[in-house]
């Protein structure tokens, strides 16, 4: 079953078009990469699944984008977004504790019980592999954290939500080897009950994590097949291109 | 004769310090003036009674009275209105001509002369409304002055949430108006209350704005409505100084000291909140 069918998507953002012509399906509990260079239109094609692109007043937007077939232009945002969560790039936590971060979510949504909420971050820490190293600090500022446990809190703040897909926006690229390694571990392991969508400027990160790979250049959807297919025998010279490094 | 680098910047160095000495010196200079020839006028007696004797001798406790309730009438009148606008101006307003004419007004609106607004206040709020001379037409006037100071202080400390927070929170599946309640609010909030008590420093010593719509000559007793008129320390210090004769300079000075550390206060108070809100401030 797919989660999201994407047909003829285009998108501008001003006068320069950022996505051409995107055509795609994506499975239900699949980790989808989606590589490609600089200025290619990975992190916009992210933004619109969530919706978060409208927040700019140049944003134009043609084609369709479903969700379990339903239109998402006609889903509200906020329902749209409680589905979707979104990691971002560079860890950002909001300027509150760690225990308010992740119960962020589920206050905004009406959630008023503190056992419950205390519930919702302690098996949402877990979930994010980050419980052991939080449980004693869950009051301190998620600002005193280190770069990689911010984004692990960050990851466990969108689970807390309990969306049914994860949008990664190059979730590792502010991170050292180890955290990412630790970040990426936890995707594997949320894949069993997520939908995932990983941009990633890392093309190795993509290859060990990755079911699916999609590569995007200039705002083209170039190529799309198995991670294996896409990284052994890419049918188009620019995703071999790429992949081997000679350009981007 | 050779170029000397070290030299040029010692001259343009001199400069800029005397520019400086000759903006801080007069400022110094009267602010030690004040307290010099005020200070010995204060006592408990000057703060806790009326004037006596036309004004030649006693306290002066209904003008400090009346410049409270008006400075206090103010910000009621111009905190909510102003902080409400700011939010409309930076969260929800589209970015098209008619709002940047709108926030253009504002930002002019902060120069207009006070006595404009005073006849302003006259005719809209004394004569208009029927309001009469009163701490209500004047509270007002003087929270219309400073309305446009508090829209642009709340404004640029709106604008300096960072924009991510607000990804975030709308990104959790917030609404608009929860993140702006619980993420951008609290983290402009130092901003908002330092541009407001800025703004209240200026209108607690304006004295053209009250001259028609409160103030009065004298007055031996204390208001006992907004619909009363009251005294005010600008204005009584402009009375004092010029309308009537023979009136002791340690009472004058006494009136302006006064009238400084209130508004010194009222600065203070504003530098306190800043630096608590920034030690506590997480980015």
């Amino acid at each position: 079953m797919n989660k999201f069918n994407i047909e003829n998507l285009n998108i501008w953002l001003g006068s320069t078009q950022a996505l051409k012509d995107v055509s795609l399906q994506i499975a239900t509990n699949e980790i989808l990469s989606v590589i490609g260079p600089a200025n290619s239109g990975k992190t916009t094609f992210l933004r619109t699944l969530n919706r978060l692109n409208e927040l700019e007043l140049s944003f134009k937007m043609q084609g369709l984008v479903e969700l379990e077939g339903n239109d998402i232009r006609k889903i509200d945002p906020e329902i749209l977004r409680k589905k979707i969560g979104m990691v971002f790039a560079m860890p950002l936590p909001l300027p509150l504790t760690v225990f308010e971060n992740v119960a962020y979510g589920a206050r905004m949504h009406g959630q008023r019980n503190k056992k419950k909420l205390f519930e919702i971050v302690e098996r949402s820490l877990k979930q994010a592999y980050i419980w052991e190293e939080m449980k004693d600090r869950l009051n301190e500022s998620a600002f005193k954290l280190s770069g990689g446990q911010q984004q692990r809190l960050c990851i466990a703040r969108t689970l807390a939500v309990e969306p049914e897909v994860i949008l990664f926006d190059e979730p590792c690229s502010g991170l050292d080897p180890i955290s990412t390694a630790k970040v990426e571990d936890t995707m594997v392991e949320l894949k069993k009950s997520y939908t995932i969508i990983l941009v990633t400027n890392n093309v190795k990160q993509a290859a060990r994590v990755g079911d699916r790979t999609a590569f995007f250049l200039s705002g083209e959807l170039v190529e799309l097949d198995s991670t294996q297919k896409i990284f052994t025998a890419p049918v188009d010279k620019r995703t071999d291109g790429y992949i081997r490094g000679k350009f981007g | 004769m050779k170029r000397n680098p070290l030299r040029t910047q010692k001259i343009a160095f001199s400069f800029l310090l005397f520019s400086t000495l000759l903006i801080v010196l007069p400022v110094g200079f009267i602010v030690v003036e004040i307290i010099l020839k005020g200070l010995p006028a204060i006592n408990w007696q000057f703060l806790s009674d009326m004037p006596r004797q036309g004004m030649r001798a006693g306290g002066i406790l209904p003008a400090i009275v009346g410049t409270l309730y008006l400075v206090s009438g103010a910000i009621i009148f111009a905190l909510p209105i102003g902080v409400l606008a700011a939010i409309y101006l930076s969260e929800y307003a589209k970015d098209n001509l008619l709002n940047r004419m709108i926030k253009l007004s504002i930002v002019n609106l902060s120069g207009v002369p006070s006595v404009v607004y005073g006849l302003f206040g006259l005719a809209l709020f004394v004569v208009f409304f029927k309001f009469g001379v009163s701490i209500l037409s004047g509270s007002l006037t003087l929270g219309i002055m400073i309305l446009p100071i508090i829209i642009t202080a709340s404004r640029e400390a709106l604008e300096a949430v960072p924009q991510s927070f607000r990804e975030v929170s709308l990104s959790l599946g917030a609404s608009k108006w929860q993140t702006i309640r619980n993420i951008v609010l609290p983290n402009a909030i130092s901003g908002i209350l330092t541009g407001t008590i800025l703004g209240l420093g200026r209108a607690a010593g304006e004295t053209a704005p009250i001259l028609f719509t409160v103030a009065a000559f004298y007055l031996p007793r204390l208001p006992k409505s907004i619909f009363d008129q009251a005294m005010a320390l600008p204005y009584h210090l402009y009375v004092i100084s010029t309308q009537v004769p023979n009136v002791n300079e340690k009472i004058r000075y006494g009136t302006a000291f006064v009238l400084l550390v209130m508004v010194l206060f009222m600065n203070l108070v504003a530098i306190i909140i800043r630096s608590q809100f920034r030690k506590k401030k997480k980015w």
